[in-house]
């Protein structure tokens, strides 16, 4: 039977992966270049976009008017074909000598001629070329967008919202007479995702690998809709009181006080059609049970798995495990406790709430402490450093510092993983 | 801004799903809606398949030929039509009566018309519909599809294999007239995926719920190039030596003798390009070590948790947690330990493995005993209830080959001793039961 998966030229196993936004203006490519970005990071693949628009406004100090992209301004079409290869340079340097996995080359790519040498770019490097297409032809969504995003440019700062509209749509009209689409048969031997009318439907074609099918299956779950995420702790617990972590308390008595006064805040928020949800620990349990609808609970949003230091105080962990305090403090987010978890493990097992609250709309996430650091990570795009929160210095008992080179490496039979593999839960 | 995402109707969040497959014969129809159902049960989603082609066969005892497909041919239309309704009866029966969540609606579907019945069918019983249609012109993928499940069918058992190839391909000539697929203006307010060349390419519209979106990943993943799966678990450890559950041991002399013994196996098989997985647990990083090649270590394909009775003996849960002890053997599947994980929780953790399984092709996969048996029932289709009692023995190898709409397992002892780790089901396991009778299931140890 033909197998239709392999790809076109053998590629080692550890392609960096090079994905090309495609789009007229004002269809939504960067945003999705930001979230993408941002999502791709979040689960651990070192991603950068490249915007090709920030590069002309670096080069071109005031942006004048639309006639800068008119299709026989020479000086422009030089000026936009240098910061094109501007970019191009700086993704080389990331993916081949920066250790990046993923670059998105953000711009409008919308000729055939101009993907064809970006395609070629990322063969001579050992690149796979991944094409992500927004297609939109209705008016309501591009004005939309328009509002949203394009109003507040650095382009548009001296004009009015009528002048910066009326010389946007007209940047559009210069790139649709030479605007040609991915074709199903033209591009058939090409990997790409069409998304068409922000996500109504898609075009999926030879998805090569499992960062590919990963890019695909977000993408497929995103949303434009309006909606707000809300996400809190569970009530304050009887072993927040005695200060130990973990462990499967109750609500203190100011917990179950907080309980009812998040009922009350619910209520009077007036949110439509609000999904509540849980982890399968007591205390978010009992937080929820006070606000008298129904709720879904998730044991993925239990709490970090402090292993042997379960329901200890951070004075028990020092006496007991001072080594271990130390490194933990070192590398937060990397650390796992004994037969526990680490904030890394969080995220693994997090990522499919992501994907839900993704396709959701309005969500009350009722978690825990770490739980909601890496949510909030997310949400708020901060690199593996600053999702752990604070970090107390502490030495040894004997005063000194543990030794930064005994700090372990929890994989120490890794070899030779690849992109792919190191996609891995 | 506009919204897209807003169903047609208002419908309950509590919507079954009706999965309708599209597409003329040979293109994979029955082996896809197999493939789902067996994925979305083991993931916990009560699926039913409803294949019309078998109500043909027991309504009409002996198939005599193509003919009976002809579009002018009035009792075969008749019979044909009887027996989509029965398979719809039955459909509304599985899921408004049952409890089931999903039902896949295995035939042709190949006209507008038809489908738009079925739409009807489900919007008048509150179901969510949802189009699968492959589409497929290659020549060498239809040959190969009429070898593999078409030659063997009951349809064709008196034939020779030229005579039920010429037949089957008159078969599809019937369909092709009136096939009408899927199309992006016609059916643009229908959800829907269209497979492409055996998922070359997709086209998806309107996906309009969680369960669909799991289910157009899952068919965006999956392949039809042949490999095998190799399931086996890390070499004896000391613990299981000593009739100790759980725990982070290291292998034992003989579970290091078996690590040899397997790097030998996987050599002499001459495996193209096999991909090796472990857990982050010592003993089957230690077999893995053993066979001199990359491989990678997953978190999640790690033990089941046994929380409080994490290395314990059988006798010593029985002492210490006798309720508990009798409670797991009453729903071993849905049991979770104190502090610990069930066999569902397990299952959970592991979908992303099979996930990946699928896209992959030759593949080891060095695990334990509670998280080899979850793989085993996805590949095997087993229910619920017998996948805590899979038996997975030390030792072994299970070589995992597709082969038509299933898997075929060989089963490979590696000739190095070890002790018998399977607790089989107790008799009584009443929690008023004594010691004797809870623990007499207990293999032996040291």
């Amino acid at each position: 039977m033909k197998d239709h998966r392999k790809p076109a030229k053998v590629c080692m196993t550890n392609c960096p992966t090079l994905i090309v936004m495609v789009g007229l203006p004002a269809r939504g490519k960067t945003y999705i270049s930001k979230k993408l970005t941002r999502y791709l990071n979040w689960i651990g693949v070192p991603t950068k976009e490249f915007n090709v628009g920030q590069y002309r406004r670096d080069l071109v100090k005031k942006y004048k008017s639309f006639e800068f992209f008119l299709p026989d301004n020479e000086e422009g079409l030089k000026i936009r074909k240098q910061c094109a290869l501007a970019a191009l340079s700086d993704v080389r340097q990331y993916l081949s000598e920066e250790n990046g996995h993923v670059a998105v080359f953000d711009a409008t790519n919308t000729t055939r001629e101009r993907r064809e040498t970006i395609y070629k770019f990322g063969e001579e490097n050992g690149y796979k070329t991944f094409f992500v297409e927004s297609v939109c032809v209705d008016p309501e969504v591009i004005a939309a967008n328009i509002v949203q995003v394009k109003l507040g440019s650095p382009d548009y700062v001296d004009c009015s919202n009528d002048e910066a509209t009326e010389d946007f749509m007209k940047r559009i009209e210069c790139y649709k007479n030479s605007y040609e689409t991915l074709d199903e048969n033209l591009d058939k031997d090409l990997s790409y995702i069409k998304i068409m009318d922000v996500g109504r439907s898609y075009l999926v074609n030879r998805v090569m690998d499992h960062i590919q099918s990963r890019i695909v299956y977000y993408l497929m779950n995103i949303h434009v809709t309006p909606r707000s995420i809300y996400l809190c702790r569970h009530g304050e617990s009887e072993l927040n009181l005695k200060g130990r972590i973990g462990g499967d308390p109750g609500l203190s008595v100011r917990g179950k006080e907080f309980a009812k006064s998040l009922a009350q805040f619910i209520n009077e928020q007036n949110i439509k059609d609000l999904k509540v949800w849980t982890s399968q620990m007591k205390r978010t349990i009992q937080t929820a049970e006070a606000l008298g609808v129904p709720y879904e609970q998730w044991k993925v949003l239990n709490e970090i798995d402090a292993g042997v230091c379960e329901e200890m105080t951070y004075e028990e962990i020092q006496e007991n495990y001072p080594l271990e305090f130390a490194l933990r403090d070192q590398d937060k987010y990397r650390y796992r406790y004994p037969k526990g978890e680490s904030y890394e493990d969080l995220v693994q097992r997090l990522e499919p709430v992501i994907m839900e609250l993704e396709r959701q709309e309005n969500v009350l996430v009722i978690c825990h402490q770490a739980v909601m650091r890496c949510l909030l990570a997310y949400f708020l795009d901060k690199p593996a450093e600053c999702r752990c929160g604070p970090v107390e210095r502490r030495s040894l008992e004997d005063g000194t510092q543990p030794p930064i080179a005994a700090a372990p490496r929890q994989q120490p039979f890794l070899q030779h993983l690849s992109t792919e593999q190191q996609l891995g839960p």
